[in-house]
């Protein structure tokens, strides 16, 4: 049976709460809270792909475009309409969701590269439009003067309030993706992933099924742009590049796309290593992300979450 | 089995396959009756994993209708036909390796007990209950195949005979009216080729319906009530053992092979 303890998962939220008021107390990380909140946002789009390529074995190239969406949509909405934050946010899912209804269900048809390509184009078109609907989006410049969020007359204005809002988000999202990988859903998933055949002889609905979690993911990815936006209060097309999805990629390759926890570990430490322990390199950045991904892929193919079975390995032997 | 009055689980009529120019099958009629145990025998090429993937709907016929318990479902898709109750096993094991033998199971019975997404997100009571339904039933499975001792293995631990017991269990977990089995003796040495044969009777005996493809002569003589003989996608002979065993046509068709 595919068991995710509950023990870790308790000691991560309960981690997750305190950490804050730690880090204020410890003035060389004093500043960790808000690359915190951007791992908490990366969290949310990562989990989904970890489902989505992890479990049910599809492949995304393209999640920085609904990560995108959702920021661009919460940002125009909110500050050329004044709309309502959460409600634009809530927009910004649907809309997503009906996008990826509509890439998703040509391109899930599709395997293996001809998927990865198909994800790749649709992401280069949104970051096309995001650079040149400059009527709306502002083009390369931007949009700032994104409001921040408020709930019932309390403002997360603060980095910690904005933390627990996000990290609220990613816990939540954490146990339904678990529940969900725990259940029926989850083990149509797995087969999906080792025979598509098998799979629909057994009565799963597969391209509905790579649909639903396409979706799922995508959805995911909106909500982490929604927090994005209101939390930076701005937006530009460079954050949904190319790159911006392929780093997520890298992210659960080197946490492990099998276990919903790399996604997590993984996001945490890219995350880190760009905003913070990276800078030394400057320019040259990229060529440590290369490094990480070459030694992942051949080194710990299912990434840090497989370093406790390996070692589990050596102590049996 | 005595022939005559029994209803029909399964009819094929004229049906056709065309692959570009090739005709994999071209104007079968057979009928399968309930309760019996059918074998498809010809040689290698003559369209018998086509007509098996025809009938399971992996892909449509060209012509021809399918009929299961009288309703045509050759328009339907594989998982819509699951649904209806026939299950399969297929020539190269397709196990999901990735998962227990257990798991293997219990995803069998997914046709039977399901949850949505966002049942089983929220893990509301009812399908926590019907995971226990899954697994108890699953369990049983296990039991009547086998396997039992093995539940916690990875499917792709498990030697090619276990694989292919396993194969058959996951298939029955859908409980289905009509169980096609593709070669299910191929590769197996002569115990686990005899614990094959016995399982397929012992399914049989529960009331499901087998049609199954089988190079083994000994098996296919053993165990089915009648046999199909396909060569070049057309039906050569039909009929008890004893019969398709004398046929000049069958003889002809398998000459060089020495084995009929």
């Amino acid at each position: 049976m595919l068991r995710i303890a509950k023990l870790p998962i308790a000691v991560f939220a309960l981690a997750i709460m305190v950490f804050p008021w730690t880090a204020h107390r410890i003035p060389a990380i004093e500043h960790y809270p808000d690359i915190m909140v951007f791992a908490g946002i990366y969290c949310l789009i990562t989990m989904g792909l970890s489902l989505l390529m992890g479990y049910a074995g599809q492949i995304s190239i393209g999640h920085a475009a609904f990560f995108g969406i959702g920021a661009y949509i919460s940002a125009i909405l909110t500050t050329n309409y004044g709309m309502n934050p959460w409600a634009c946010m809530v927009i910004g899912m649907a809309v997503t969701a009906v996008v990826a209804v509509l890439v998703g269900a040509p391109s899930l048809k599709l395997r293996g590269h001809y998927l990865a390509m198909a994800t790749l184009a649709f992401g280069i078109i949104i970051f096309i439009i995001f650079n040149e609907e400059i009527e709306w989006t502002g083009g390369p410049d931007g949009m700032s003067g994104i409001p921040g969020l408020t709930l019932f007359g309390f403002e997360f204005n603060s980095v910690e309030r904005y933390y627990y809002l996000v990290w609220g988000f990613v816990i939540a999202a954490f146990i339904f993706t678990v529940n969900v990988i725990q259940s029926g859903t989850g083990r149509a998933l797995r087969a999906i992933h080792a025979s598509e055949p098998a799979a629909r002889a057994m009565g799963v609905d597969v391209s509905r099924f790579k649909i639903l979690v396409f979706v799922y993911s995508a959805v995911l990815a909106s909500l982490a742009g929604s927090l994005y936006a209101h939390y930076l209060n701005f937006v530009n097309p460079a954050t949904f590049d190319l790159f911006f999805s392929i780093k997520l990629l890298i992210m659960i390759a080197l946490g492990g796309m099998h276990n919903i926890w790399g996604a997590i570990v993984g996001t945490g430490l890219i995350t880190f290593l760009s905003n913070e322990w990276l800078h030394y390199f400057e320019e040259f950045e990229v060529i440590v992300y290369g490094a990480i991904l070459l030694f992942v892929t051949v080194l710990l193919p299912e990434g840090l979450a497989g370093v406790p079975g390996i070692v589990k390995g050596w102590f049996r032997r | 089995m005595s022939a005559g009055m029994e209803e029909n689980v399964l009819e094929l009529q004229g049906v056709v396959m065309t692959f570009g120019g090739l005709m994999a099958l071209s104007n079968l009629n057979f009928n399968v009756r309930r309760g019996m145990i059918k074998a498809i025998i010809g040689p290698n090429g003559a369209g018998k994993t086509t007509l098996f993937n025809v009938i399971t709907g992996s892909f449509p016929p060209t012509k021809g209708t399918v009929k299961f318990k009288g309703q045509p479902i050759q328009h339907l898709k594989a998982h819509k036909i699951a649904d209806r109750g026939i299950s399969r096993t297929f020539q190269t094991v397709e196990l999901f390796g990735n998962m227990t033998v257990l798991e293997n199971v219990m995803l069998g019975c997914y046709t039977r007990i399901r949850t949505s997404f966002m049942a089983s997100g929220f893990v509301l009571p009812r399908s926590r209950r019907k995971e226990k339904r899954i697994k108890e039933s699953a369990l049983k499975i296990l039991k009547f195949i086998g396997l039992i001792h093995k539940f916690k293995d990875s499917a792709d631990s498990l030697p090619l005979g276990e694989q292919k017991l396993l194969e058959i269990g996951r298939a029955l977990a859908s409980e289905p009216e009509l169980i096609c089995l593709d070669e299910p003796a191929a590769g197996l040495n002569e115990t686990e080729t005899h614990v094959a044969s016995s399982l397929i009777r012992a399914i049989n005996a529960k009331g499901i319906t087998v049609l199954l493809v089988e190079h083994d002569m000994k098996v296919v003589m053993n165990i089915s009530d009648e046999i199909l003989v396909l060569n070049y996608g057309q039906k050569i002979a039909e009929g008890p053992p004893q019969n398709i065993r004398n046929s000049p046509r069958v003889i002809e068709a398998y000459l060089g092979a020495g084995e009929v």
